[in-house]
């Protein structure tokens, strides 16, 4: 324990704001990983426990992609597309058979993939940690914000997963699409009585969750290191913000991952050893005084 | 979820002969079964075969207990590794630091494993479904920080090394191998007796039905909370006895034990074996182990090997091994009866 630390970052603007932004950058890339988890859960009523391995691969592909035409765009392009793609084949051809079935089997044939994905990647792209590098159009004079850090990289990835929340949550809530997704959590037998292929949403929401935290991975890649199982610290994250969210809440999620991502950051200074047991901690303490998470609704 | 489940629905069918005699019916099996593995060292002198039998004792009496909980009462645990992680640790941390003699050591972490479940599982129980899943998870990773960032208590990361020591006492010496071996079968036998006799108890049959139907349970003046706490403290005292079997054969204990991968196998195990037999995670349990000791042998990529097994019998069999066999029987024994 190391509350000096903690009480002298917590006095000085320049750490204040290099902690915020690591802070925010971490609670970012969670809230794109659990918004996915939310809302497949909320539509499909599936815990997704395989759906770190779309954080990986979406990571393994924006490397790929870049290190084949060097483009940045087009890597966040293939992280988000390839695993929309992955996503919506996993789906159809896998989990629409277990559907019906007990929580244990949907869980016993994402925990199969898990262990399969993991494997893939080590067959495809070694073992051994890659890493993709930063953009040149990113390496520029970092900004300075009261004294603190600022790398324009992470802006621009804050950005990204702001307008990714809000388009999720306009078009949830405004769009016809977002409507019938809506109505198909809700009831899904009458949904396909009225002539509307509920196959086919579960598919897309499968594979717009999977695209999201694909998203989430090709952003990530600049920053941090690739490896096989890197999805799986990812998914257990992504788990407790979505927990202490509220399951199926949007909103709940971006907070949940913003309070995470800051409990993360600063408690590495006050608590460097015990930052993951904070985490798990505090969703205790929201799970114990509030069962169904900060936003969520009272079971039906 | 629907609502009888399908799967794990295990008919209430009352015991046709007296619970009495399948009592001694039961421990008849016990014996059978402990003489069979304990005359084992007289017919091998494979040391791999015996150790094979210890990991089975450690992981199958941890994965019976999960039973209690998944399949008897239908609550979902994913963090029941910590009780696991917390036999092997606290056992350990014991016989390192204290000096005990076994047995003293053996009985303080059963108490410390029942205080520490008594604390944890009037937290959870009250939690349904996907959200006690959670809250059994969290709590076991906050267990394994703990272990990580306690360096100087419990070794952190590298785990507890130097070996515990094994004393001999009531003529037992652990550090003999073949002692050993007899010792884990003991504890096993004694373990899967005690878990198949709170199975088949009134208070057994009562958790069948807050499973079943647990508002129902309790308009019939059942204390719904009290019988789910109960079978949480007990389920932690076995996983504890195969994490202390755990520490004894490796002479240690290590953060893995604690990680929730290790709830995750236990699970694993089950489904693999069948939750709806009481022996189907004893046979989940050797099959899990021969397969991973035979893939790793063959491939290093393992993890395909074991998914695809996995996607077999989630997919395929769409239940247990056990579970298979047993409603293959029923089914043969019905239309033989209707010719």
């Amino acid at each position: 324990m190391d509350l000096d630390a903690l009480a002298g970052c917590l006095s000085s603007s320049a750490c204040l704001v290099t902690q915020t932004t690591s802070g925010l950058i971490i609670g970012m890339l969670l809230f794109l990983v659990a918004v996915g988890l939310t809302l497949i859960f909320g539509v499909l009523k599936v815990v997704n426990f395989s759906h770190g391995a779309f954080y990986m691969f979406g990571a393994y592909f924006a490397m790929t992609a870049y290190q084949l035409t060097g483009s940045f765009a087009l890597a966040m392009l293939a992280g988000a597309a390839g695993t929309a793609i992955l996503g919506l084949i996993f789906e159809r051809v896998f989990m629409s058979r277990v559907y019906g079935a007990d929580v244990l089997m949907q869980l016993l044939v994402c925990y199969a993939f898990v262990l399969i994905f993991d494997d893939v990647v080590r067959i495809i792209w070694g073992p051994e940690f890659k890493s993709m590098g930063m953009p040149s159009a990113f390496q520029v004079m970092p900004l300075f914000v009261a004294g603190g850090v600022v790398p324009p990289y992470y802006l621009l990835l804050i950005g990204i997963a702001l307008v990714a929340a809000i388009v999720l949550g306009i078009g949830l809530s405004r769009s016809r699409i977002g409507k019938v997704i809506r109505a198909a959590a809700h009831n899904p037998g009458m949904v396909s009585a009225l002539g509307i292929n509920t196959g086919l949403i579960y598919g897309g929401v499968f594979a717009l969750g999977g695209m999201l935290a694909g998203l989430a991975g090709a952003l990530a890649a600049p920053v941090r290191s690739l490896t096989p199982g890197m999805g799986f610290s990812v998914l257990i994250e992504s788990f407790i913000v979505t927990v202490i969210g509220g399951m199926g809440s949007i909103l709940g999620a971006l907070i949940g991952a913003l309070l995470l991502g800051l409990i993360r950051s600063f408690g590495s200074l006050g608590f460097p050893l015990f930052t993951e047991g904070l985490m798990y901690l505090f969703m205790v303490i929201v799970l114990v005084s509030k069962p169904t998470g900060l936003f969520g609704k009272e079971a039906a | 979820m629907t609502e009888p489940e399908a799967g794990r629905a295990q008919t209430l069918v009352p015991a046709r002969n007296g619970a009495a005699l399948q009592r001694y019916r039961d421990v008849l099996i016990a014996l059978i079964a402990f003489a069979v593995l304990a005359s084992l060292p007289l017919f091998t002198g494979s040391k791999a075969l015996l150790d094979f039998v210890i990991r089975c004792s450690a992981y199958g009496l941890f994965a019976t207990s999960l039973n209690l909980l998944v399949g008897y009462t239908g609550l979902t645990s994913f963090g029941h590794g910590m009780f696991f992680g917390l036999g092997a640790y606290s056992f350990g941390l014991i016989m390192q630091k204290l000096g005990v003699p076994i047995p003293v050591a053996f009985v303080a972490t059963l108490a410390i494993t029942a205080v520490v479940a008594a604390i944890i599982g009037a937290i959870c129980v009250r939690l349904k479904e996907i959200y006690f899943a959670f809250v059994t998870l969290a709590f076991q990773m906050l267990i394994h920080s703990t272990i990580l960032s306690w360096a100087s208590f419990t070794g952190g990361d590298q785990g507890l090394r130097g070996g515990i020591p094994r004393p001999a006492s009531l003529g037992i010496h652990l550090s003999n191998h073949v002692h050993l071996y007899v010792t884990s079968c003991a504890l096993l036998i004694l373990g899967l007796l005690a878990m198949r006799q709170i199975a088949q108890s009134p208070f057994g049959y009562t958790l069948r039905m807050i499973r079943d139907n647990a508002a129902r349970a309790s308009f019939l003046g059942i204390d719904v909370w009290r019988a789910k706490l109960t079978v949480f403290v007990l389920a932690a005292l076995f996983a504890s006895m195969g994490g202390m079997v755990m520490a004894l054969f490796v002479s240690g204990a290590y953060p893995e034990f604690a990680y929730w991968t290790i709830s995750g196998e236990a699970i694993f195990i089950n489904m693999l074996g069948g939750v709806s037999t009481f022996l189907g995670p004893m046979v989940g349990t050797v099959l899990l182990l021969l397969l991973n000791d035979t893939v790793t042998r063959f491939t290093e990529y393992h993890g395909i090997v074991l998914g695809v097994v996995i996607l077999f019998f989630a997919l395929g069999l769409r239940k247990g091994l056990l579970d298979f066999v047993a409603e293959w029987y029923a089914h043969r024994r019905e239309t033989g009866e209707g010719r």
